[in-house]
């Protein structure tokens, strides 16, 4: 800084007010306690438990928004019709709904005495306090921000590539898979990473749908309320694995989000 | 014979047109941007779907809205070159190639792909990224694509637009040794003449989504049916208004001032078409001497040499242009602002609709 007018020297604190208030926290799991015993307090059976079931929760929840999400994001993406702004509009609502109000709406959709809670019981298909509730929960969540991502990677794709790909004789589904697909893969990566990102830390809708039973639908987030009156230095453990794993995947997404940008450059 | 009737409502214009390709011979489709050129092309290759309209080759019938046949793209067999080239940039040379071959073997497949980039000169970037190569070299696989599947119809979307003037001239030597080739019937879409002049053997001259005129280049220069025509294949236009002249002749009272004659019979508001090479400029203030009917007293406004002939911009009651030798205007001490006389024969002078 060349200039260092009072305006400058006040911008600076600023910064530096923001990076400590934003990071110290962060700091502040890891170095509250040695780094031997948050590696043991992972060992204890409570905080296994979550942390494997976050895995498979999330996983799931991954696979279903990947497998549906996909073709529906290349849809919104590479059709116009009618109506099309709303559709893109309440697919995002799940965004900024306050958690409390998600949890509610699942109840009164796929609760026992939800609009679905008849069709579902039939079914023999029980979601309220089981690990399935949770997938649906993560799922609920976590779906716009790949559905967000998706679309605008898929919209990004020159059309002309997709219209080369139908005169050199590949059908429409060939088009998605061999062309679509692999020309929007950075962004696809980026809006997963964040999805998945999401579905980890989520806490309210899963707390209110599925409940918090240990080894059933104890996610780490909710392992982490659960034991932070009675066992800190576990609680703390967990946080630092969600903390590691948040930071994998927003690094991940910063360096998809290079590469995507470097093919537009010299493509 | 590739026959198409295709008539769609776009967003600036309501495209119209009927065409016909005889196998072997290809078709310029020519004219301003936004005319429908490139939607026709789409809709030959089954990427748009028009209102109404008929696409058919041969006996094979590709689109019909009537009888409700509307094959998809991937069944139509067009070889599409399109602006950019739309090489996949997440696949080599040869696999773009290769994604047009499918039902091969993989070996056969990088066999054939390779072949057909060697048959472009460009066999030796067959691992290459379509990011590493450049413009012409990237015209040469997607020429390479579009061809290894033989198609029955070629389409380019103006082929040369994308290269800089140097790779255009050598593209369009290749385009031309393609074009040459194939019996394949081919439409080009290009908004240069001497491209469409060059490479195609008749051009349909395309205008707010109709075809305008349609013809060889040469007919299209000597008879222009438009001013629009007449300024595509080079022509400078007067605008004034016509009335019958001595001895059968037509005579233009110009917007602006001054009169031309013309040996084409019009009547009331005209376009004037005359080509640089007609145009005889003469030192201001000398005599009329020789057969040229028409005289206009003129300034220089520009004079550019292009090799051993000098492109002078002139500026009467409305600008017009007249080509000379350099060593013309040397002699002549051409430079802006020199008062000159314009002459050319009124033989030479073709009456369009405005």
């Amino acid at each position: 800084m060349r200039n260092r007018g009072p305006f400058a020297i006040a911008l600076f604190v600023a910064l530096c007010a923001t990076i400590l208030f934003l990071i110290l926290p962060i700091v502040a799991i890891f170095a509250d306690t040695p780094p031997g015993e948050l590696i043991e307090s992972l060992g204890e059976a409570r905080a296994r438990d979550a942390l494997w079931l976050s895995l498979r929760t999330t996983l799931a929840a991954i696979a279903v928004i990947v497998v549906i999400g996909t073709p529906a994001a290349y849809l919104l993406a590479t059709r116009e019709f009618r109506g099309k702004a709303a559709i893109v509009t309440a697919i995002e609502l799940p965004l900024v709904l306050p958690p409390a109000a998600a949890g509610i709406g699942l109840l009164a959709a796929f609760g026992p005495q939800g609009i679905l809670g008849g069709a579902l019981e039939g079914a023999g298909i029980e979601l309220v306090l089981q690990t399935a509730g949770v997938v649906v929960a993560l799922t609920f969540v976590a779906a716009p921000f790949y559905l967000r991502g998706a679309q605008a990677a898929f919209a990004a794709v020159d059309p002309a590539l997709l219209d080369a790909a139908r005169t050199l004789g590949a059908s429409e589904a060939r088009t998605f898979a061999r062309v679509a697909i692999p020309c929007a893969g950075s962004g696809i990566g980026a809006g997963l990473a964040l999805a998945w990102g999401r579905a980890l830390g989520e806490f309210g809708a899963t707390l209110m749908f599925a409940g918090s039973f240990q080894g059933i639908t104890q996610t780490a987030p909710l392992a982490i309320f659960a034991g932070f009156s009675t066992d800190f230095s576990a609680a703390l453990a967990l946080s630092a694995v969600l903390v590691a794993a948040s930071a994998a995947l927003l690094l991940s997404v910063k360096l998809l989000g290079r590469s995507s940008l470097g093919g537009v450059g010299a493509h | 014979m590739l026959v198409a009737e295709i008539a769609t409502e776009l967003r600036d214009v309501d495209l119209d047109l009927a065409l016909e390709v005889e196998p072997g011979t290809c078709l310029a489709l020519v004219g301003p941007s936004g005319a429908g050129k490139s939607t026709t092309l789409r809709a030959i290759a089954g990427l748009h779907r028009p209102d109404r309209g008929r696409v058919r080759l041969g006996s094979s019938n590709w689109f019909d809205s009537e009888a409700g046949v509307d094959l998809p793209p991937e069944r139509r067999g067009c070889g599409y070159l399109f602006q950019e080239y739309a090489l996949f940039p997440h696949l080599s040379a040869w696999r773009n190639v290769a994604f047009g071959l499918p039902g091969h073997a993989r070996a056969e497949r990088r066999r054939l792909a390779l072949e057909s980039l060697e048959s472009f000169g460009v066999g030796g970037l067959a691992e290459a990224a379509p990011a590493q190569l450049s413009g012409g070299e990237r015209q040469r696989v997607a020429l390479a694509r579009a061809l290894a599947r033989d198609p029955e119809v070629l389409l380019l979307d103006e082929p040369l637009a994308a290269l800089d003037s140097r790779t255009s001239a050598t593209a369009s030597r290749e385009l031309a040794r393609v074009l040459d080739r194939t019996s394949a019937p081919a439409i080009m879409v290009t908004h240069d003449f001497g491209e469409a002049a060059l490479l195609a053997d008749a051009i349909a001259v395309v205008d707010r989504g109709a075809i305008v005129q349609r013809g060889t280049p040469g007919e299209l220069s000597a008879r222009p049916a438009s001013a629009f025509v007449a300024d595509f294949t080079g022509a400078a236009v007067l605008f004034g208004v016509a009335r019958p002249g001595p001895g059968g002749t037509t005579v233009v009272e110009l917007d602006g001032g001054g009169t031309a004659s013309s040996t084409d019979l019009a009547e009331g508001a005209v376009g004037l078409a005359i080509y640089p090479w007609e145009v005889t400029i003469e030192p201001a203030g000398e005599p009329a001497h020789g057969s040229a009917l028409n005289r206009l007293e003129a300034r220089v406004t520009s004079v550019t040499e292009i090799g051993n002939r000098a492109r002078v911009g002139l500026l009467a009651s409305q600008p017009l242009v007249a080509e000379t030798t350099g060593e013309s205007a040397r002699r002549l001490g051409l430079g802006p602002g020199t008062a000159v006389v314009a002459t050319w024969k009124a033989t030479a002078t073709r009456l369009v609709e405005r």
